[in-house]
């Protein structure tokens, strides 16, 4: 599959990004009936970084993306969005904070009334004051990124999974959001319809340098990502020199138990001598 | 299946954690209720939304409510007309007729209608967005669900019912009408005269108030169990009946306290 054309003239890859944290997760525990889910975690995810969340099913990855984004509350810790307290928040509050952020959920959760065209524009239509033409345009813009114009105006029941996935990035960076979070925007897709995927993740992180927060369960996904970076000269994903992977912001999270078993960059989980961890990468 | 199999696979609840589970549904419907209300003075409104439900919830609903109200105004003339004739009063059947209609069963008619045919609807649709991820999905894209899905959903059905129970009302006076004239031999003239002229205003009134009562209570509750899905597909099938039986239990039972509470404050 060709690569997608991209927008390059709304990059901010040239603009100073400000420092600081994007998420902390300070000590979050949380349970549910079966029992706890989360035991403790504490991570922060700075500016500008690419953090994959690795664990078995059920470990309690997906359910950290719902606490950043405020639709869990924990039992407790303390967990700052953006550098809002998302635990102390109302949930009138939390949606304007949710404006600020992108989500690729599981299985694209895309509203099944709703063209492909209105989906995408969603947000938009929310907040107002977009004209239809400055709307169209944008629509066009993030269909473009993901390389599905020609379905602007499909119901989401007459695309492919993989379609699907790729609407639901476009319908999260419509707004150019400050974090974007996937929930494993490749599980139970095709190889080849995965890697375009994980390209339109690295470009995403490499031309706009979104914050971001990966699940995934896929660890080819997360060095394919450690190990590529977004060329904008030939508009596609290309591996990096040999000993080039510290130019990468992506880091690693290891969940086990509902604890953080590993948080560090790709190398030092290659050097990692903890067995649960080199038996799950291995 | 044995029936030790059996016992061992239902899964037991104290009566406390019963209990608590129940107070806890209520406390969670009474907000949803609230807030679907208090929604009409926050923007944005979503008037368009609220005309798409009107569509769906009024004009579909209407050939139902209109037959539903014909047959049951025929019958109750059929049924009168027999108990009248034994005392030569056939001619107050159109009284008769009006007043059953109007106060009672128009409004309730119409209401178990709609409660059969939205609720159900409502409960399913969200269910399924439930299960689907979609009401996440609108709550992580910064919108309210209940601001969005539910208030135009219940100001559409208050609204739309009140217009089904007037055209139900007529149909139903119709249909005694038919009866009246076609199999009693009672003059159409006479029969309307007395229909109208028996009907006063507290009556009216009485019969066009429940319906705004009844259409909060099928929106308020096929929206709760929607919203309350648990368990994927099955859960939505499950939503869809509770909220259908609850809804069409609380109109029977509600219509009671609504009419006693406004014979009070009409002095009926």
């Amino acid at each position: 599959m060709p690569t997608p054309t991209l927008p390059l003239e709304h990059a901010t890859a040239a603009e100073p990004e400000p420092a600081g944290d994007v998420v902390v997760f300070d000590d979050v525990h949380l349970s549910f009936d079966r029992g706890p889910v989360l035991d403790g975690i504490s991570f922060r995810l700075a500016r500008g970084e690419t953090k994959a969340i690795f664990g078995v099913a059920g470990a309690g990855k997906s359910t950290i993306l719902k606490l950043a984004l405020g639709l869990l509350k924990p039992d407790s810790g303390r967990i700052l969005v953006l550098g809002e307290d998302v635990t102390a928040m109302r949930e009138e509050d939390l949606f304007e904070l949710r404006r600020k952020i992108g989500i690729v959920f599981q299985e694209s959760a895309l509203f099944d009334s709703l063209t492909v065209r209105d989906n995408v524009a969603f947000r938009l239509m929310e907040e107002g004051g977009v004209s239809e033409e400055e709307t169209d345009r944008r629509v066009r813009e993030a269909l473009s990124f993901v390389e599905l114009e020609h379905t602007v105006d499909m119901l989401p029941s007459e695309l492919s999974g993989g379609m699907r996935r790729r609407v639901a990035i476009a319908r999260a960076i419509i707004t150019q959001p400050e974090l974007l979070l996937y929930d494993s925007p490749t599980g139970g897709l095709d190889p080849v319809t995965s890697t375009t995927i994980i390209e339109l993740i690295v470009k995403q992180r490499d031309v706009y340098k979104t914050s971001s927060l990966l699940v995934t369960h896929r660890l080819q996904d997360a060095f394919t990502m450690a190990t590529h970076y977004f060329d904008r000269k030939t508009n596609h994903m290309q591996p990096l020199p040999p000993g080039g992977h510290t130019e990468v912001p992506i880091d690693f999270l290891v969940l086990r138990d509902g604890k953080v078993i590993f948080d560090g960059d790709s190398h030092q989980l290659a050097e990692t001598k903890d067995e649960y961890i080199r038996e799950y990468i291995s | 299946m044995a029936a030790g199999d059996f016992l061992s696979r239902v899964e037991l609840i104290s009566p406390t954690d019963w209990a608590k589970g129940k107070v806890q549904s209520i406390q969670e419907y009474s907000l949803l209720a609230v807030q679907s209300l208090a929604n009409l003075f926050k923007r944005p409104l979503y008037v368009a939304d609220m005309v798409q439900q009107a569509d769906l919830i009024g004009f579909g609903s209407l050939p139902i409510v209109l037959a539903a109200c014909f047959f049951t105004g025929a019958a109750l003339a059929l049924n009168s007309a027999t108990t009248l004739s034994r005392f030569g009063a056939e001619t107050v059947i159109g009284e008769l007729v009006s007043l059953g209609i109007v106060r009672e069963l128009g409004p309730v008619l119409a209401g178990l209608v709609v409660a059969g045919r939205n609720s159900s609807g409502m409960a399913s649709e969200l269910g399924s967005m439930i299960v689907t991820e979609q009401i996440d999905a609108m709550r992580a894209l910064g919108t309210d669900p209940v601001k969005k899905l539910v208030t135009p959903r219940v100001i559409s059905t208050i609204i739309m019912l009140f217009f089904l129970t007037i055209l139900g009302d007529l149909m139903g006076l119709v249909g005694g009408n038919v009866v009246a004239s076609m199999l009693l031999g009672m003059d159409s003239h006479e029969y309307w005269s007395n229909a109208w002229q028996n009907l006063v205003y507290s009556d009216v009134f009485m019969g066009l108030t429940k319906p705004l009562v009844f259409g909060f209570i099928i929106a308020t509750v096929g929206c709760y169990y929607g919203l309350s899905t648990k368990g994927g597909t099955q859960g939505v099938g499950r939503a869809t009946t509770e909220a259908v039986v609850t809804a069409m239990i609380l109109i029977i039972a509600v219509d009671v306290f609504v009419t006693r509470v406004l014979m009070i404050l009409l002095g009926v």
